[in-house]
Parts: structure tokens; C-alpha cells; sequence
């Protein structure tokens, strides 16, 4: 009967529309929990159905192990080329200090925003996948990672697990102070012991090595290298050593400060932005500092919130809004990197994108209503 | 099929393509939650160079960078010790201004007070010779639990010598405006003012970041006592937070003061380090709050808990 098939109609569409307009698109897509931290388990099986249910999409990589010899695995996300050119590349990692939690939520939440603007045909994305491999690895430092899971005294590890070296007695390396850039010259410890350990020399851990191998293999395809850790509201740029500058010092400062200013948009908070000597302390051996050093031109560290009350404890209940801001902030960087490599192709607007997708439901809707009403007459 | 099951079936083909799925339709995985076993996905084999010598250098890009490698070590310390006008973003005033926010904390901290430092609008610094260096600041502070900002002027002096010692603040800072916590400093103090039931409690925040409500005013009080430790540890080299509060334990109230065992952890920025301090907290809403009692707890290197493999 006509009415039945309307009141069916008016409750699928009711119920599509709430769907396809809210943010529990995510939800929808996944009951995977974006807003909660997760252990290094759960964080591989969902690396595992991420790729399973987006094989066009995604493919995993394991490029490495760990010292306790564990997986090193990233996600690779990315689109034939219409053009079947040689893609370009942007590496993202998360999770090189063990204790700096919101790092791998935002990476997840990164990779989640990703499905879901895949799964709108976000033309933005697709363009941008068409040209530019993108390479995230959720946890780099899996041994720290799960170390700082093991009870509440040791959730505040900072450094890898490996054994002590000979003549010290004490576990781990700052893997960010153990990379192949001016590497032990300043702002780290060479006790063992320490916090800002860099290791007995360039590389020699298995984590920061993988990392060496596998983007330095690839270093012509990278156009982009960014490492997200926490805390501090900051936007590093190369280089760690105060008197080293890099040679587009300018631009990375202009990118960097447009990212920390869409940032601020959207819940008010300030990212600082400079180099580390000048905003936070000089170091050395940092993989951003390695990064720059080898060409890659745009290179930056991310500290996301906050600014000392938690630190590394950030709460659950910003992991949601920290996680919205680093995703403007490494899509601002992302976009200008397209447009700067890919200028007679430039990613249209955001809010052309939005209009396309209303202006599509609008006309798929009026039609299932005239159809319907056509059919009831 | 009815013409009704029909229409229905026209709508329904007719809505999925308005979620604009370009492949087809989305099928919801399954959710996981059991661990599954990992397996090493074949992949594009990882080009490594066996002749590799880590030792030598990347090749670098300008005659700055060659001639850095071959420089010594750089000391950690501030080696160049600016003057004059500061920008207010950088590091020396930062770490200055947060002397300040431990000076103020220490003054007018409560269980319902407990400052942040919002921002550093001006900053100069002088040096003076054998007796240190003076900083001039002009910062905003931020009542972590009410939000309320106060803006004041201060002067830090780090002192010289070989004998360091704690810097000195002196502020413009009359008091906190009207965000009256008396009402609730009172209704604290009655309810913890008995032997009954002496409080205890732990790791502040957790893990997850989470602090059960009715401890709060204890992780505060925690914070605000710490800051009696961080200003006198600070120096021109360091920037200190309080990580964590590993245990408060509330002791016999002992001249009108509501008494503490604090133990815990504090962050420093510039070392990376997480140092554990044991405190003795003493407070009222009359007197605020006093520290006594502090001492470093050595780093633990033989501490560490069996691994899980």
C-alpha cells in the first residue's frame, strides 16, 4: 500500500540523513574507540582491519624491529596515479617517546579521519592520495610504548627498552636523540642513565634505524616529514642546534605559523612556533633535525597538549580535542605541500568540497521523493 | 514483488548512492577486540644498504653544518646569556616566567587555587655581575580550576657564584580577584579537620589522566605545595612541572593546619627527567599553604619491574 511504503521511506531517509550528516560517521564506519587510549595490542588489530577493509587503499609495512624485536609497522595510504607518475611522499609518526600517549591517539585519529573523508569521496583527499603516499606509523617506539603500560610506574618512560650498554645500568635510548644529525653534540646525556641518552652512535638502535632505512632509501619521494609527540603546544622546525639554520627557514616558519593558526581556531589554543633552541632547548639527533639534513624539505615535530597541568597524562576527554586540533594542523601543512609540488593542480577548497556533498544529497533526496510520491499516485 | 516493496527498494538503492561511496557500499568491519596474532605483511623488500657505515656523515648543505660536526660538544647550560629585550616566546623567558608561577603559587595557592602560566607579554634581562642575573617580566597567569587570568609585572633574579641558591621573585601581584574560594576552603577544612578517617589517595592523576572528583582539591594542593620544591630547584636551565602525585597521606592536624605526606613527581623539561620529591604539606585557609620537609628521592635504577614479553 502507498502509505507503508511511504512511512518506510520517510524512516530510511530520516535515518540516512542523520547518519550521513553527523560526525558518528566515524562511529558508523567503525566501533573502534578514537577518544580512549589504547594498548599496543588493540592498536595492531586495528591496524590489521584497517587495512583489511581498505585494501584499495591501505597496505601495511613492516619496516623494522624493535630492540625486544617486535614489529615496526606502518600504514600506507594512497591512490593510482591517473597519470601513472612516480607518487611523491609524506612520512607522519607518532609514538618515538613511550609516555607521550596523545602522539598514537592522534595517529589513529588521524588515520580515521582519512576512511571517512575516503568514504564521502572527499575530493580533496583523493587528489591528494592520487600524487602522495602517505606513510604513517602509529607507534614507532613499541617496546617504550608497552613498557609504559605495564603499571603505574612505569607509565611516565620516556626511551626505548634496550639492554644497558657495557660499563652503565640502565635501560633505553632517546630515540630522538639517537638519529644520524649532528648526533651527540648537544642538549643529551651519554649516561646510560639518563633521559636524553643518545645512544653509543648514530643509529644504533633498531628503532631509529628502521626509520634511517626505510625513509632514507626513498629520500627523492619525501616531500614532507612530521613527528607528533606531546607536550608543550609547540611547532618545531629544524634545526635542534642553535646555530645551524635551515635553508628554508622563512617558509618552514610562514607554514608552521599558518598550521599553529588554524589551530588556535578552534578551541583557542596556542601552538608556539620556532626551533627548539629557540622556543624549548637545543638538542641534537632528533629525527626531524635527520630529516631536513637529508632534503626533505618540510620536517617538523608536533608537541600537542598541554602546557604543563597534565603533561603526558592528558586526559581522555581531550584526547577528542587535541586530536581535532593536530589534524587542522597537519592538514594545513599537508595542503600547502601539495599545492607547493602540484601548482597546476591544485586541491580545491574545503568549502567547495562541502558544497558538492549538500548540493548531491539535496538532489538524490528531491528525486527518491518524486519517485516515491510518482509511484503512490 | 508488491509494487510498495518495490518503491521501497528504489529508495533505498536511490539513498546509499547519496553517501557517495565510490566503490561500491561500505561494509561495516567487524569490530576486533581479541589480540590478533601479528603477521609480518610481505611488502616492498626494505632496500638496505649493507655497506652502510654509520659513521659517516649525511651530506650536508651548508659550511655552517661542516664545521659544526667538528666542533666539541656543546654545553647543555645557556652558554650564551642574552640581555636586554627579550622575545617573550623564546626559551630564557619562559623558564623565568614559570619561576614566577611557582613564587605566586607558593603565596597564593590553595586546594582551589592553582595557577598556570598563560602567557609572557614582556621580558628583559640584565646581568649583575657576581651576584646573578635579573629578569623583568610581564606574564599572565591562569587559575587551572577557575579559569580566572591575572596579569602582573615581576623580577627574578637567578642568583650567581658558586653557590647558586634559589632565585628570588618579587611580583606586583596583590591577590587573586573575585572568585571567591573562602566558602569552599572552609567546607575543605571542616570536613578533613578530624582524626576520623584520614585521607589517602593515589597516582593523581592516573594513567589515563583522570583524577576521581572528590580528589581534585588534593591533586591541587599537591601541585601548589610542589611549587615550594620547583622554585627552589629552579634556575635559568631548567623548566619544572609537577607530573604526578604518587601519594598524598593525611597526617593528625597539628595547629589548626591540615597536614600531608606528599610524595611526588616532578618533570623537568630541559633534562626530560622525572624527579621524585617526598613533601610535607601543611595547610589552612588562614595560613595557605606551607612545605616542609622536602627531600629528593634517589633515581631508582635497579627499580624497575619485571618485563612482560
Amino acid at each position: 500500500m502507498p502509505s507503508s511504503g511511504l512511512l518506510v521511506f520517510l524512516l530510511v531517509l530520516h535515518a540516512n540523513l542523520k547518519f550521513s550528516l553527523s560526525l558518528g560517521v566515524s562511529e558508523r564506519i567503525w566501533n573502534y574507540n578514537y577518544t580512549r587510549y589504547h594498548p599496543m595490542d588493540e592498536i595492531s588489530s586495528w591496524m590489521d582491519s584497517v587495512e583489511e577493509q581498505n585494501p584499495k587503499l591501505v597496505t601495511s609495512l613492516v619496516y623494522g624491529q624493535t630492540f625486544e624485536k617486535r614489529d615496526i609497522k606502518l600504514l600506507k595510504f594512497g591512490l593510482p596515479d591517473p597519470g601513472g607518475l612516480e607518487k611523491k611522499a609524506v612520512w607522519v609518526d607518532c609514538g618515538i617517546h613511550a609516555r607521550e600517549w596523545i602522539a598514537p591517539a592522534f595517529c589513529q585519529w588521524f588515520v580515521k579521519e582519512i576512511l571517512q573523508s575516503y568514504n564521502e569521496s572527499d575530493v580533496r583527499l583523493t587528489k591528494f592520495l592520487q600524487k602522495i603516499d602517505l606513510y604513517v606509523t602509529p607507534v614507532l617506539n613499541v617496546d617504550g610504548y608497552m613498557f609504559s603500560w605495564t603499571n603505574q610506574s612505569t607509565r611516565l618512560w620516556r626511551k626505548s627498552r634496550s639492554l644497558p650498554p657495557q660499563g652503565c645500568g640502565c635501560h633505553g635510548v632517546d630515540l630522538n636523540r639517537n638519529f644520524n644529525a649532528n648526533w651527540g653534540t648537544v642538549g643529551v646525556s651519554t649516561d646510560c642513565c639518563s633521559n636524553t641518552y643518545c645512544g653509543v652512535s648514530p643509529a644504533s638502535e633498531p628503532e631509529a634505524k628502521a626509520v634511517t632505512d626505510f625513509v632514507g632509501t626513498r629520500v627523492e619521494q619525501f616531500l614532507c616529514y612530521l613527528t607528533i609527540h606531546s607536550s608543550g603546544q609547540l611547532i618545531l622546525l629544524p634545526y635542534g642546534h642553535p646555530q645551524i639554520t635551515a635553508p628554508n627557514y622563512e617558509e618552514l616558519v610562514s607554514v608552521g605559523k599558518a598550521a599553529a593558526s588554524e589551530m588556535k581556531k578552534l578551541y583557542g589554543m596556542e601552538y608556539r612556533v620556532g626551533t627548539s633552541p629557540q622556543i624549548l632547548y637545543a638538542n641534537s639527533g632528533s629525527s626531524r633535525d635527520w630529516a631536513r639534513l637529508l632534503g626533505i624539505p618540510f620536517s617538523y615535530t608536533f608537541e600537542l597538549r598541554d602546557k604543563g597541568e597534565f603533561g603526558h597524562l592528558l586526559p581522555e576527554d581531550q584526547i577528542k580535542p587535541a586530536c581535532e586540533e593536530a589534524y587542522v594542523g597537519v592538514t594545513s601543512i599537508l595542503s600547502y605541500v601539495y599545492d607547493k609540488n602540484f601548482p597546476n593542480d591544485k586541491l580545491p577548497t574545503a568549502a567547495a568540497t562541502a558544497c558538492v556533498h549538500a548540493t548531491g544529497l539535496i538532489v538524490m533526496t528531491t528525486l527518491a521523493t518524486l519517485l516515491v510520491t510518482l509511484g503512490s499516485v | 514483488m508488491s509494487p510498495a516493496l518495490m518503491r521501497v527498494l528504489w529508495v533505498v538503492v536511490l539513498l546509499s548512492a547519496v553517501r557517495g561511496a565510490p566503490l561500491g557500499t561500505v561494509t561495516p568491519p567487524p569490530v576486533i577486540l581479541e589480540p590478533v596474532p601479528s603477521v609480518p605483511v610481505p611488502s616492498e623488500p626494505v632496500r638496505v644498504d649493507s655497506g652502510a657505515d654509520q659513521n659517516i656523515s649525511i651530506p650536508i648543505h651548508t659550511e655552517q653544518q661542516q664545521q659544526q660536526q667538528q666542533q666539541q660538544q656543546v654545553a647543555l647550560d645557556v652558554d650564551v646569556m642574552l640581555t636586554g629585550e627579550l622575545n617573550p616566546n623564546h626559551y630564557p623567558a619562559r623558564r623565568a616566567a614559570q619561576v614566577v608561577l611557582h613564587h605566586l603559587n607558593t603565596r597564593y595557592g590553595s586546594p582551589y587555587w592553582w595557577g598556570a602560566l598563560r602567557q609572557v607579554h614582556k621580558a628583559t634581562a640584565e646581568a649583575l655581575g657576581d651576584s646573578g642575573r635579573k629578569y623583568s617580566l610581564e606574564v599572565t597567569l591562569q587559575d587551572q580550576i577557575s579559569g580566572t587570568k591575572e596579569t602582573c609585572t615581576a623580577e627574578v633574579v637567578f642568583p650567581g657564584g658558586p653557590a647558586g641558591g634559589p632565585p628570588q621573585v618579587t611580583t606586583s601581584y596583590e591577590g587573586k580577584s573575585e572568585i571567591n574560594t573562602q566558602a569552599q576552603e572552609e567546607a575543605l577544612y571542616n570536613q578533613y579537620n578530624t582524626s576520623q578517617n584520614l585521607l589517602s589517595g593515589h597516582n593523581l592523576p592516573d594513567s589515563y589522566g583522570h583524577v576521581a572528583p572528590g580528589m581534585e582539591p588534593f591533586w591541587h594542593l599537591g601541585g601548589v605545595a610542589s611549587s615550594f620544591v620547583m622554585l627552589k630547584e629552579s634556575s635559568e636551565n631548567t623548566l619544572y612541572n609537577m607530573a604526578q602525585v604518587v601519594s598524598v597521606t593525611q597526617l593528625a592536624t597539628e595547629n589548626n593546619q591540615l597536614r600531608f605526606n606528599y610524595d611526588v613527581l616532578l618533570h623537568e623539561m630541559v633534562s626530560q627527567e622525572i624527579i621524585h620529591w617526598k613533601l610535607l604539606a601543611s595547610w589552612s585557609p588562614q595560613e595557605g599553604v606551607k612545605a616542609s620537609q622536602m627531600e629528593l628521592l634517589p633515581k631508582c635504577h635497579h627499580c624497575e619491574p619485571p618485563q612482560e614479553h
